[in-house]
């Protein structure tokens, strides 16, 4: 069976890519008023980062076939 | 849980831009894909109400903790950190973590050997039908009443904070919630609460990293918030030698034995939505580590709960205000401090995730409702007195459709309480009338083989009786609280404690008195379900390293320390 925690490395990585993307976007294009404060932490960069790599180490732990 | 009304919606605090709404969608996809995939794994009352009995300490112990933290727990706890500062916290350290502990280690062998489905259940087994009977009729109300007062919070907090229709956010929340819990049961329900887990701090913890950054730190924050509130707002116990001496109003006596030692044993050591994923766990070490690893993540939730209360308190430019107030003058609230946060840090991406934490934390709690009800339902309520000889199958569709029957009740009283916000209020106090006096009768049950199934229903019953009358005197004369809380200089919150600690008191009492008058039962009838009676399996020969107690200790030393530290 699936475990839930491959699930859990679903959602953390395509969230992590999909905002690591984002932050990407916006440090080559950005925007003219951001509308947050510090933004110039870039904090969708490294969060997703963050997110994306811990996602992937559940997906690779936890996929069904090094389970069985 | 704090109420959250508003007659004038202000215009929405968030702005999602495409890539928010992409990561909401994928966050529905998923929930529903994990219900779709569990279903073939949910074909027997064992696998559909229990989860199979197969949940490991981590699954087990994650869920438990998720089953509590909602929402609009989250939103009202930030905003109580707002309004009354660091105090807020014992909500989340002494009001929770002995509590857990004491499940963890003493409470959790009984329901576990006992093989019990429910709580209802154990008090069936050990003081007999009606004890049973009364305490799952109230349970399955209640908890069909807080599922459907948590939807409207939840559609409330989507108009104010999106700008999204209630009747969308009301129906598209719970269709999903319906199918996924339909079809996977308390499997699909504890998957997704072990999900809705990591999304709240994938989602909340850049709040206080961030805040922390902007205000420069623990010690320039304390600073702030003294100059732009009080001083006593970052200190845990120092100003609870008085009611008048801190923010809240309260004593050091109704934290400890009100909320530490009544409140916080009821809740968690008998509600039933909660101990409900730790009787699913796998094995009886699994089933006493769970609470003890759910203890350990409680003592760090303040970081995303309290902190950013805190903060909002420093660096938000507004002031924010009571609810009521909020509804004439069109300000924000207390409550919209984790929103305001959340928009204030957050850009795109950040703040789908964010928002998507806020929905999962409302859908798993809507979900552990009904999930709950409908396995007290079926198994307390439906086979005991309704239909007792029925086949497993036929239990398993029951449980189905009252899923769905549930969801759909819920609705009803969301449009109800829509229409009768004050309703809130009073589904709160109902809670709090039977959770005390449940923990006296559950744990008197446990320890002590004397007390009898007629002083198990007569203290509840009673204990149940004399809060109810605690709180509806209050509620006539507002002065009389100087008696149930013992001082003139008490405060609305000082009530809940001291009207738990007098029903525990009450039902305490007349369970021994009635149980001493009554003749005892045999061992042979309370064989496995009381101390002294009850053979506890070892949890086997393991490292020290992999034993409930010295985790259980570890926690403890945390606990105290933690508690020192913010003194």
């Amino acid at each position: 069976m699936v475990s839930i925690w491959f699930f859990i490395g679903i959602s953390l990585a395509v969230n992590g890519a999909l905002i690591l993307a984002t932050g990407i976007y916006q440090l080559v294009n950005p925007p003219v008023n951001p509308g947050i404060v510090l933004f110039n932490l870039h904090a969708n960069v490294w969060w997703g980062a963050v997110l994306l790599v811990v996602g992937l180490i559940y997906l690779f732990k936890f996929a069904p076939r090094r389970q069985t | 849980m704090m109420p959250l009304q508003s007659t004038v919606v202000p215009t929405h605090l968030v702005h999602l831009a495409p890539i928010d709404v992409v990561i909401v969608v994928f966050y529905f996809v998923l929930v529903l894909s994990i219900g779709w995939y569990l279903k073939g794994r949910a074909n027997t009352g064992e696998d559909f109400f229990m989860a199979g009995r197969e949940m490991t300490a981590w699954v087990a112990g994650l869920s438990f903790l998720s089953a509590n933290l909602g929402a609009l727990e989250l939103m009202g706890w930030a905003g109580s950190s707002y309004q009354y500062g660091i105090l807020a916290t014992h909500w989340y350290w002494i009001g929770a973590i002995p509590a857990m502990l004491f499940l963890a280690l003493v409470m959790m062998p009984f329901y576990y050997i006992s093989k019990t489905h429910s709580v209802p259940g154990y008090l069936k087994l050990r003081f007999g039908e009606s004890s049973r009977a009364l305490s799952a009729v109230s349970f399955a109300f209640m908890t069909l009443l807080m599922s459907g007062v948590n939807m409207f919070a939840m559609a409330k907090v989507m108009q104010i904070v999106l700008g999204w229709d209630i009747n969308f956010s009301i129906w598209v929340s719970s269709l999903t919630v319906a199918i996924y819990v339909a079809l996977g049961g308390l499997r699909s329900a504890i998957f997704n609460e072990v999900l809705q887990f990591f999304l709240i701090w994938a989602g909340a913890l850049l709040i206080p990293i961030l805040g922390l950054y902007e205000a420069g730190g623990w010690t320039n924050l304390k600073l702030q918030i003294a100059q732009r509130a009080s001083e006593q707002y970052v200190h845990l116990w120092s100003g609870l030698g008085s009611f008048s001496n801190n923010p809240m109003g309260i004593h050091w006596t109704g934290i400890v034995f009100g909320l530490g030692a009544v409140i916080s044993m009821g809740y968690w050591t008998t509600d039933f939505l909660v101990v409900q994923r730790i009787l699913a766990a796998k094995d009886i070490r699994s089933a006493e580590m769970a609470p003890v690893i759910g203890a350990g993540f409680k003592m760090l939730v303040p970081i995303i709960v309290i902190l950013p209360g805190l903060l909002g308190l420093a660096v938000l430019p507004e002031k924010l205000v009571p609810e009521s107030m909020a509804a004439v003058t069109g300000g924000h609230s207390y409550n919209d401090v984790l929103p305001l946060m959340l928009a204030r840090y957050c850009g795109p991406g950040l703040l789908g995730l964010g928002v998507t934490a806020l929905i999962a934390g409302f859908m798993s709690g809507m979900a552990g409702n009904v999930s709950a009800f409908t396995t007290v339902w079926t198994y307390d309520l439906y086979r005991p007195f309704i239909n007792s000889k029925a086949s497993d199958h036929h239990y398993v569709n029951m449980g189905r459709w009252t899923t769905v029957i549930g969801v759909l009740i819920s609705v009803a009283t969301a449009y109800l309480v829509m229409q009768f916000a004050s309703i809130m209020d009073y589904v709160q106090a109902l809670f709090s009338f039977f959770i005390a006096p449940l923990f006296g009768t559950v744990v008197l049950g446990m320890l002590w083989k004397r007390a009898t199934g007629s002083g198990g229903f007569w203290g509840l019953l009673c204990g149940t009786l004399s809060s109810i009358s605690m709180w509806t005197w209050v509620k006539v004369d507002p002065s009389a609280l100087r008696y149930v809380a013992l001082s003139p200089h008490a405060k609305g919150l000082a009530q809940d404690m001291y009207q738990a600690l007098w029903s525990f008191v009450v039902c305490v009492v007349v369970t021994v008195a009635v149980s001493l008058a009554t003749k005892p039962m045999s061992d042979g009838e309370l064989t496995g379900l009381v101390y002294g009676l009850t053979e506890v399996p070892s949890v086997g020969d393991v490292p020290l390293y992999q034993k409930p107690l010295f985790w259980a200790a570890v926690v403890t030393v945390v606990f105290i320390v933690l508690n020192i530290i913010f003194w």
